[in-house]
């Protein structure tokens, strides 16, 4: 059962999303076995609470259960729009990145 | 008597003669003017042997071709914003040999632009920028046609402009006209190649182009206005928009052309400190109910668009009014207070890189997160101490005067603070004001 398994994972934070996260772009990270499969839903709280450094910035990324407008979630460079959104059922060596849309010019 | 009879004759003879050649001129003038319109059309409609060697060198290539680079010499281009991305986009169009290009800026150049946006140079710095703009690209290539449109876009004006054009560039810096020229592009059925650039990351992709999706299907709720940077606040490296407004200029020539490659349904991001280009594949079906599913006719543009993103249509910076006028001094009081020598402590709460930019003297840096620092608030207390005599003022300064309020009210949470002094109060424009009104030497920033 692949989705009880410990899972490694790359999440990465672009276009100024990393100063939330101590300015570290790309983290490695392993995500504890669960009886429930891991979903990019769940995976955003996770994130909240174990790498989120600026806590009490957290509405710069997450409102209510899900990403702030304006921040795109790409699974391994396909947005997460086209996989399921929060249901996406996360693998083995995905890569996850979160991108803040830009306005300046 | 006969010789004067004589002289009259001769005059009425010469009068009708020089009429009949005024008149015959006068024909010929105008059938010149026809001439010179038609050859001119024709010159736009077909390339002459002068534009054939000036293009040689991409005409050449199998992708232009003869007939890639007449469809560029017949085709308009609206490039909105001529700043960090309009003028790289501008300069490669133009010298591609774009027919026309359009501008659209309502503002004026300023010294803190030049590393940037390089169409405008150091003597044109208070110039109209599309007018700026307009100079340096007819230097560049004299036979594109420029348009100025010297207007602040809006929900009104944006359709009447966009008509006249056949591909828009999005090089604006704020929200709000993003979703303007999205919304406009959609009705006018234009394809938009939009760019965004700030900091050291850039974004680019095209919307509304072979039915792709548009602005508002990525984002149908707009961000809220603290989660928005700008260049203004936030900085931006000159080459970053340099790289994404040239992208810019070759999405618009593969549109143009019927490049098959055109980046649309994906997302480019550039990351400039790393040097890292990384492709989205982003959705590719419109968004249920998104104004790019409607019917042009029933598309209406005149929305409130500054209430719709609760922010406004530029990049300038918003003064906010926290503090009771009671509790802040002009910068013409910190003057006089200053040259009173009472004693007091200016705390300049910016940060630290822009402390270093500049700063007045006798000042100390304590940036506003630090505040909330408890280490931070005992080494302050202990200097508040060190005032023997008398109770110190204390006045909290910034770039514009915001953060400075935020300071005066995050100072005065702390009883261990406003027992130990006189007063606390801010700068009003801070810096800025400093700047303007004492001491024009101060940078601005």
């Amino acid at each position: 059962m692949e989705n009880s398994d410990s899972l490694k994972i790359t999440t990465e934070f672009t276009s100024g999303l990393q100063i939330l996260f101590g300015h570290v772009k790309k983290h490695n990270v392993v995500l504890p076995k669960m009886e429930k499969p891991w979903t990019l839903g769940l995976l955003l709280f996770w994130i909240k609470d174990n790498l989120l450094i600026e806590k009490d910035k957290c509405d710069l990324f997450m409102k209510g259960n899900t990403v702030r407008p304006g921040i795109i979630v790409a699974v391994n460079d396909q947005d997460w729009e086209l996989l399921g959104n929060l249901n996406y059922q996360i693998k083995n060596n995905d890569n996850i990145t979160f991108i803040s849309t830009l306005h300046g010019g | 008597m006969t010789t004067l009879h004589k002289v009259n004759t001769d005059d009425k003879i010469n009068d009708e003669e020089i009429n009949c050649l005024k008149e015959e001129i006068a024909l010929l003038k105008n059938e010149l003017n026809k001439k010179i319109g038609l050859l001119k059309i024709k010159q736009k409609k077909c390339l002459t042997n002068l534009d054939v060697s000036r293009y040689s060198r991409q005409i050449i290539l199998p992708e232009i071709g003869i007939e890639g680079q007449r469809k560029l010499k017949t085709a308009s281009v609206l490039i909105i914003g001529v700043g960090g991305l309009g003028c790289p986009s501008s300069m490669y169009l133009v010298s591609a040999g774009v027919g026309t290009i359009g501008l659209v800026d309502y503002d004026e150049v300023e010294l803190n632009n030049l590393h940037r946006q390089l169409l405008h140079a150091q003597h044109n710095v208070g110039m109209r920028k599309v007018e700026s703009g307009k100079l340096s690209l007819n230097r560049i290539n004299e036979d594109v046609n420029i348009v100025v449109h010297d207007v602040q876009l809006d929900g009104h004006n944006s359709l009447d402009i966009f008509k006249q054009y056949d591909v828009i560039i999005d090089a604006s810096d704020n929200l709000v006209t993003r979703y303007i020229i999205n919304d406009t592009c959609v009705k006018a059925g234009k394809p938009l190649v939009s760019g965004s650039a700030i900091h050291c990351d850039g974004q680019l992709t095209v919307y509304n182009y072979k039915g792709s999706v548009c602005f508002r299907c990525l984002h149908p709720k707009p961000q809220s206005p603290e989660t928005v940077g700008n260049c203004a606040s936030a900085g931006v490296l000159g080459p970053v928009p340099g790289v994404i407004g040239v992208l810019q200029a070759m999405e618009t020539i593969k549109i143009i052309i019927g490049h098959p490659n055109v980046l649309y349904n994906s997302l480019l991001l550039y990351d400039g400190g790393d040097c890292d280009f990384k492709k989205i594949k982003l959705i590719n079906v419109k968004r249920n109910g998104c104004i790019c599913t409607k019917n042009p006719e029933d598309i209406t543009i005149t929305m409130d668009y500054e209430e719709f993103c609760g922010s406004k249509a530029n990049d300038k910076f918003k003064t906010l009014c926290l503090l009771n006028e009671n509790e802040r001094l002009t910068v013409l009081d910190l003057k006089k207070l200053v040259s009173e020598k009472q004693s007091f402590l200016i705390i300049d709460v910016r940060n630290k890189i822009e402390y270093d930019m500049c700063h007045l003297p006798h000042t100390i840096n304590i940036q506003l997160n630090d505040l909330k620092n408890e280490e931070t608030l005992t080494k302050l207390i202990e200097k508040i101490n060190s005032f023997t005599n008398t109770k110190p003022n204390l006045v909290t300064i910034c770039r514009r005067g915001n953060d400075s309020q935020r300071a005066v009210n995050e100072l005065k949470k702390h009883s261990q603070i406003t027992n130990k002094v006189n007063w606390i109060k801010d700068v009003i424009g801070g810096l800025h004001d400093w700047s303007m009104k004492i001491d024009k030497d101060f940078p601005i920033y």
